[in-house]
C-alpha cells in the first residue's frame, strides 16, 4: 500500500517537474511574449497541479491534503490573473520583447 | 559539504555583493536594492549560526529566527522611509513625473510594466 | 554527496546569481524584479535552514511587500536613471577589494565556527510550559524577548510618522499616494473582490496556527495587508486620510496594548512584561490579535507612502 503511495508520488512529481522544466525552457526560449506565456502556464498549472497531485498520498490527513489543494487553485487563480495582465499589455504594445 | 557550509558561504558572498553595490551604484534606488541585499546576507548569517544550534528537537535556535524576523520587519520599514524619502526628494527637484493615473479602462499594473 | 546536498548547492548557486544580476543589471526596473525573484528563494533557504517561521516572513514581507514597494518606486523613478553619474573606477577598484576582504572574513567566520554550538534551543522549549504554547519562535517574540517585539512595533510606528510627516503643505494629513482607478470589468478587479475573503481567512489561519506551528502575528498581518492593498491598487477602496482618528487608533493599538500588559506586569507581578502564568495564554492571544490588526494597518500605510492628496475634495 505504502508502496503504491510512494510510487504514485514519484511518478507524479516527476511529471509535474519534467513540465517545470518544460516551461522554462519555452520560457527561455520562446521569441515573444504571448508565446512565453504559453510556456508558463504549462508550468504553473500543469506542473504545479502534477506536484500537488503526487504530494496528496504522502498528506497525514485530509485537511492537509485539502490544503495542498488550496494551494494549486490559488496558484491557478494568480497565474491566469496575472498571464491576463501581461498579455493584456503585450496586446497594447507596452512590451516590446 | 554540510547545509551549513553551503548556506554560511552564499550569505557571506550575498552580503558583500550588497556592500559593493552600496558604495559603487550612484543611483539611490539601487542603494537601497542593495542595502536591503546586505541586510538579507546578514539575515541568513543569522539563520546559518542558528541552524548550528538546533537542539532540543527544534532544526534551529528560535531565539536567533524571532531576531531576523524582528528584523526584516524593520528592514521594510525602514525601506519604506528611504522610499518615501527619495520620492519626496525628485518631487521637490521635479525629476519625478506626476502621480501615476492609470486611466479608465487601463490596469493600474500597466502603468509599472 | 547526497542529493540535498546537490540541491542546496545549485539553490545557493541561483540565489547568488540572482544577487548578482541585481546588482549588475543596468535598468534599475530589471534589478528590482531580480531583488523580489531573490526574496522568494531566499524564503526556500530559510525553509532548508528549518526556519519556517522566518521562510514565511520573507516570502511575504521580504519578497511579497517589499517587491510591490521597490517596484512602484522604480516605475515613478523611471527617469532618474538618466541623470546618475558614472563611479570612478577607483572607487570601484577598492569598493570590490573591501567586498572581496569582507566575503573572505565573513565566510572564515562561518567556516571556524565553535564546536558544539551554543544554543538557547533547549533552555526556550524547558520553559515552553510557562506559556502553553508550543511554537518556540512565538515564545520567543511574545514572552521570553517580548522587550524586542514591543520596541519593533514602536520602531514601525515611528517610519509611519516619518513617511506621514514628508507630505507637502496642501496634502497635510491627507490621502496617501495616488487614486488608483481599474477597469471594473477587468480581470485585477474580478481577482480584487475574489480574493481578499480568502485572504482574510488565510491571513486569521496563519496568526492563529503560530500558536503552535509556523506562523504568527506578522505573516499574518502582511497576507492581511496585501488584500487591503490589492483593493486600493484596483481602486475598490481609497487608502484613508491619515488625520482620520479611528486610522491613529489601529495604529497604537497594538504597542498601547503592549505597553499596558507590561506596566500591570510591573505593578502586580515581578517585572516588566512579565504575565501571570494562568493568563499568559490569554493575554499574549490578546496582544497577538492586536498586534495583527497594528502590524497589517501600518504595513500597508508604509507601501501607501506619504500624503499626495488633500483631504478634502
Amino acid at each position: 500500500m505504502s508502496l503504491a503511495r510512494d510510487m504514485m508520488t514519484v511518478a507524479a512529481v516527476s511529471a509535474g517537474a519534467f513540465f517545470f522544466l518544460a516551461g522554462t525552457v519555452g520560457l527561455l526560449r520562446f521569441p515573444d511574449t504571448l508565446t512565453r506565456l504559453h510556456a508558463l502556464t504549462k508550468a504553473d498549472n500543469l506542473g504545479l497541479g502534477l506536484v500537488v497531485l503526487g504530494l496528496l498520498p504522502q498528506a497525514a490527513g485530509l485537511r492537509d491534503g485539502l490544503k495542498l489543494v488550496g494551494i494549486w487553485l490559488l496558484g491557478l487563480l494568480a497565474g491566469a490573473t496575472v498571464s491576463q495582465l501581461i498579455a493584456r499589455a503585450a496586446r497594447h504594445g507596452q512590451l516590446n520583447r | 559539504m554540510s547545509t551549513v557550509t553551503v548556506f554560511g558561504l552564499c550569505a557571506a558572498a550575498v552580503a558583500s555583493l550588497g556592500l559593493y553595490g552600496l558604495i559603487t551604484d550612484p543611483r539611490p534606488l539601487r542603494k537601497i536594492i542593495a542595502f536591503n541585499l546586505l541586510g538579507s546576507g546578514v539575515f541568513l548569517l543569522f539563520g546559518v549560526v542558528g541552524r548550528r544550534g538546533a537542539a532540543a528537537g527544534i532544526g534551529n535556535d528560535p531565539v536567533p529566527q524571532a531576531l531576523v524576523i524582528t528584523g526584516i520587519v524593520v528592514a521594510f520599514s525602514a525601506t519604506a522611509l528611504a522610499i518615501a524619502l527619495l520620492l519626496r526628494l525628485f518631487q521637490t527637484t521635479a525629476f519625478l513625473e506626476p502621480s501615476i493615473r492609470a486611466a479608465p479602462g487601463d490596469d493600474p499594473d500597466r502603468a509599472a510594466s | 554527496m547526497s542529493i540535498a546536498t546537490v540541491f542546496e548547492i545549485v539553490l545557493a548557486a541561483v540565489v547568488l546569481g540572482l544577487g548578482v544580476w541585481t546588482i549588475v543589471v543596468p535598468e534599475t526596473f530589471s534589478a528590482t524584479v531580480g531583488f523580489v525573484a531573490y526574496g522568494l528563494l531566499v524564503a526556500l533557504v530559510w525553509v532548508r535552514l528549518d526556519a519556517v517561521d522566518v521562510a514565511l516572513t520573507e516570502a511575504a514581507i521580504g519578497g511579497g511587500l517589499g517587491g510591490v514597494l521597490l517596484l512602484g518606486a522604480a516605475a515613478r523613478l523611471r527617469d532618474a536613471d538618466l541623470m546618475a553619474e558614472k563611479t570612478p573606477g577607483t572607487l570601484r577598484a577598492s569598493a570590490a577589494a573591501l567586498s572581496v576582504l569582507m566575503a573572505a572574513a565573513l565566510a572564515g567566520a562561518v567556516l571556524v565556527l565553535p564546536d558544539p554550538a551554543p544554543t538557547l534551543a533547549p533552555a526556550a522549549v524547558a520553559k515552553a510550559g510557562a506559556t502553553s504554547l508550543s511554537n518556540p519562535v512565538t515564545n520567543v517574540l511574545m514572552a521570553f524577548r517580548a522587550m524586542d517585539t514591543m520596541l519593533e512595533k514602536i520602531v514601525l510606528l515611528l517610519a509611519v510618522v516619518g513617511v506621514w510627516s514628508l507630505a507637502s503643505d496642501f496634502a497635510w494629513g491627507g490621502r496617501p499616494g495616488p487614486r488608483h482607478e481599474a477597469d471594473p470589468r477587468g480581470v485585477l478587479v474580478f481577482l480584487a473582490r475574489l480574493l481578499p475573503p480568502i485572504g482574510i481567512v488565510v491571513g486569521i489561519h496563519v496568526l492563529w496556527a503560530g500558536a503552535d506551528q509556523p506562523g504568527g502575528a506578522f505573516q499574518g498581518g502582511a497576507i492581511l495587508a496585501s488584500m487591503w492593498l490589492l483593493a486600493i491598487m484596483t481602486g475598490l477602496a481609497d487608502t484613508p486620510s491619515v488625520s482620520l482618528r479611528w486610522i491613529r487608533l489601529i495604529l497604537v493599538a497594538g504597542p498601547g496594548l503592549f505597553l499596558v500588559v507590561g506596566l500591570v506586569g510591573l505593578l502586580f507581578d515581578d517585572a516588566f512584561l512579565s504575565y501571570p502564568p494562568a493568563l499568559a495564554k490569554p493575554l499574549i492571544l490578546g496582544i497577538e490579535v492586536t498586534m495583527t490588526l497594528t502590524i497589517a494597518a501600518t504595513l500597508g500605510l508604509l507601501l501607501a507612502g506619504a500624503p499626495e492628496r488633500s483631504a478634502q475634495p
